[in-house]
């Protein structure tokens, strides 16, 4: 190799420009209810209880946005990793009820702990199979995507019936998970704070991976363009078979974390928080993880303060928050460019 | 002309309903750059992509380096030697440029030799190293989609209209850099400036609805007026 002379134009280096105007939407939104709601104290607790949500809504959804971006895949069939990784948490959890019932945040952090191992493993597997089988055959086909995937979904909850009854299950939260910690008039339920952890960690290790490592960069560029990272070398259907595989184990996370939420489960628990994960999906810019965090969050937050202040609209509000920001920003609070 | 490295023999592909390549015969030396001309919608780009596997040939052979790729994934090809640098750039907009060259270098870092090797090309890169490929000028994401592509040692690079909507003093640019990458590596370009093809290629073919229709070298049709009209004819305003 020889060093070229080539000589460019002079260029001047191009602005950079920082989108945070997205990042002041919860604060704004959070401002403004306040004074509808009145009560600081019942404005705190709304907001907390909101923060929680969220974080379980993006753990959910986290790995839904990345399927959609990479492959462009509809998978409708999402809510089933949602309910059966809670039905398996469940079983874990009445296994160890002994580590569940007594009053020692160890023992109950353990026994949930494995709970959601075994729970994530389960679901993870379940989804390397769902890939496989329901949705390699349909890849570019969006009409079939959304038939077959939702026809998974149904079968997943009939076998749920199967396997674990068609009642409504009570899912008891551990010990010393119960109740809330009290600071001055505010009160905090400690499971919400917990939420609130592990919602965090999951995005700071997401956006760990994405953005330090060579996986992270695949899927990203993937997202982007698969078919120019397939030409530089790369198999990206393996990449995407890792993803939702990961997807499918996060929303079994999400599921085990929903499911002590509520602290009840049905077959369809999955199924009822869907349309709000599709919410914050779309309204976060679809491929977008920072954007799915944001939008979970603001979700969250328009469902606990309308339920507080308008319990009927509480689901209609999240449909005009989510025209409100396409319209402001048709492609999601942060698009992912497309080729 | 020395032996071939790439050959497509009868090579026929259909996109949808439509017959875009009918029979498709090229050969590419092994060294020096060969330059694909045509009107537009001759099967240029569809050439490409079918030896790249974008496109999967329904008939004919290809040969790289004594190994039939027809058919064979894109990853495989991209891994046999092969780069791809689309009429579209395709530079991931939401990564940096070292981002985008760290993708393109598939077995580890990029070797800091070649690095500065491709910095003396396209100094632009090295200023622009840490932003985002999305605010780079349309000149600027060409040269990094060329630099991905020699971000490794390749045998054969397909580029695909470089020039498309580029500053005239980008493209002289080009020209120098391009001089200096077909010493090291085999490049098949497809061009509608022609006067940037001639001043660069060593072998031409001319294709027209889906076939090759002249092959010879670019010299001769440099010099040959009477021969650029027939062969590029209507569409000889577009070319120069």
């Amino acid at each position: 190799m020889t060093m070229a002379t080539t000589s460019t134009p002079a260029e001047t280096l191009p602005s950079v420009k920082s989108d945070y105007l997205p990042i002041l939407l919860p604060i704004v939104l959070a401002a403004a209810a306040l004074p509808f709601i009145g009560n600081p104290v019942t404005w705190v607790t709304l907001t907390v209880a909101a923060l929680a949500m969220g974080m379980m809504i993006f753990v959910i959804a986290s790995g839904l946005t990345l399927v959609f971006g990479l492959m462009d895949v509809l998978n409708f069939g999402h809510g089933a990793f949602i309910a059966v990784g809670a039905y398996i948490a469940l079983s874990v959890l009445g296994l160890l009820s002994g580590w569940v019932q007594v009053d020692s945040l160890a023992w109950n952090l353990m026994a949930l702990g494995l709970a959601v191992v075994v729970a994530m493993a389960g679901t993870g597997l379940i989804g390397w199979a769902f890939e496989r089988v329901i949705v390699k055959p349909v890849y570019g086909q969006h009409l079939k995507q959304i038939l077959i995937t939702m026809g998974g979904l149904i079968v997943a909850e009939q076998l749920i019936h199967v396997l674990w009854g068609g009642d409504q299950k009570a899912m008891a939260l551990p010990t010393a998970l119960r109740g809330a910690i009290v600071v001055g008039d505010f009160a905090v339920e400690k499971f919400r704070i917990l939420a609130v952890i592990v919602g965090l960690v999951v995005f700071v290790a997401m956006m760990l991976v994405l953005n330090r490592t060579k996986i992270g960069l695949l899927i990203r560029a993937g997202v982007e363009n698969s078919e120019m990272v397939e030409a530089l070398g790369y198999r990206i259907r393996r990449l995407f078979v890792g993803v939702f595989v990961a997807g499918s184990a996060l929303a079994g996370l999400g599921g085990v974390m929903w499911a002590l939420y509520r602290e009840t489960l049905t077959a369809a628990i999955g199924g009822d928080i869907m349309v709000l994960v599709f919410i914050v999906i779309i309204i976060g810019g679809l491929g977008s993880v920072g954007g799915c965090f944001l939008g979970a969050i603001l979700v969250a937050m328009m469902a606990n303060y309308t339920a507080f202040l308008a319990p009927k609209i509480a689901l209609a509000s999240n449909i005009l928050l989510m025209v409100a920001i396409l319209m402001w920003r048709p492609q999601g609070l942060y698009p992912v460019a497309k080729r | 002309m020395s032996e071939p490295l790439l050959s497509l023999q009868g090579v026929h592909t259909h996109i949808g309903q439509y017959h875009i390549l009918q029979g498709v015969d090229l050969v590419l030396p092994k060294d020096g750059m060969t330059v694909l001309l045509g009107r537009n919608g001759a099967g240029k780009t569809t050439t490409l992509r079918t030896i790249m596997g974008l496109w999967q040939p329904s008939q004919g052979t290809i040969t790289f380096d004594g190994r039939s790729i027809g058919g064979m994934p894109t990853p495989d090809i991209a891994q046999g030697g092969i780069a791809y640098v689309p009429e579209t750039m395709a530079v991931f907009a939401d990564l940096t440029v070292a981002e985008n060259m760290t993708l393109a270098a598939r077995s580890g870092p990029v070797d800091a030799a070649r690095l500065d090797w491709i910095f003396g090309l396209f100094p632009a890169l090295k200023k622009f190293w840490q932003l985002p490929a999305g605010v780079l000028s349309g000149g600027q994401k060409q040269m990094l989609a060329i630099a991905r592509a020699i971000a490794e040692p390749r045998r054969l690079i397909l580029i695909d209209e470089p020039t498309k909507g580029i500053a005239p003093a980008i493209i002289e640019a080009m020209i120098t850099a391009f001089a200096e990458l077909k010493r090291e590596t085999t490049i098949l370009l497809v061009e509608q400036n022609f006067r940037f093809a001639a001043s660069l290629g060593d072998h031409v073919a001319v294709m027209d609805d889906g076939r090759i229709v002249h092959r010879g070298a670019m010299a001769d049709l440099a010099r040959d007026e009477t021969l650029q009209q027939r062969l590029l004819g209507l569409s000889l305003d577009a070319h120069q």
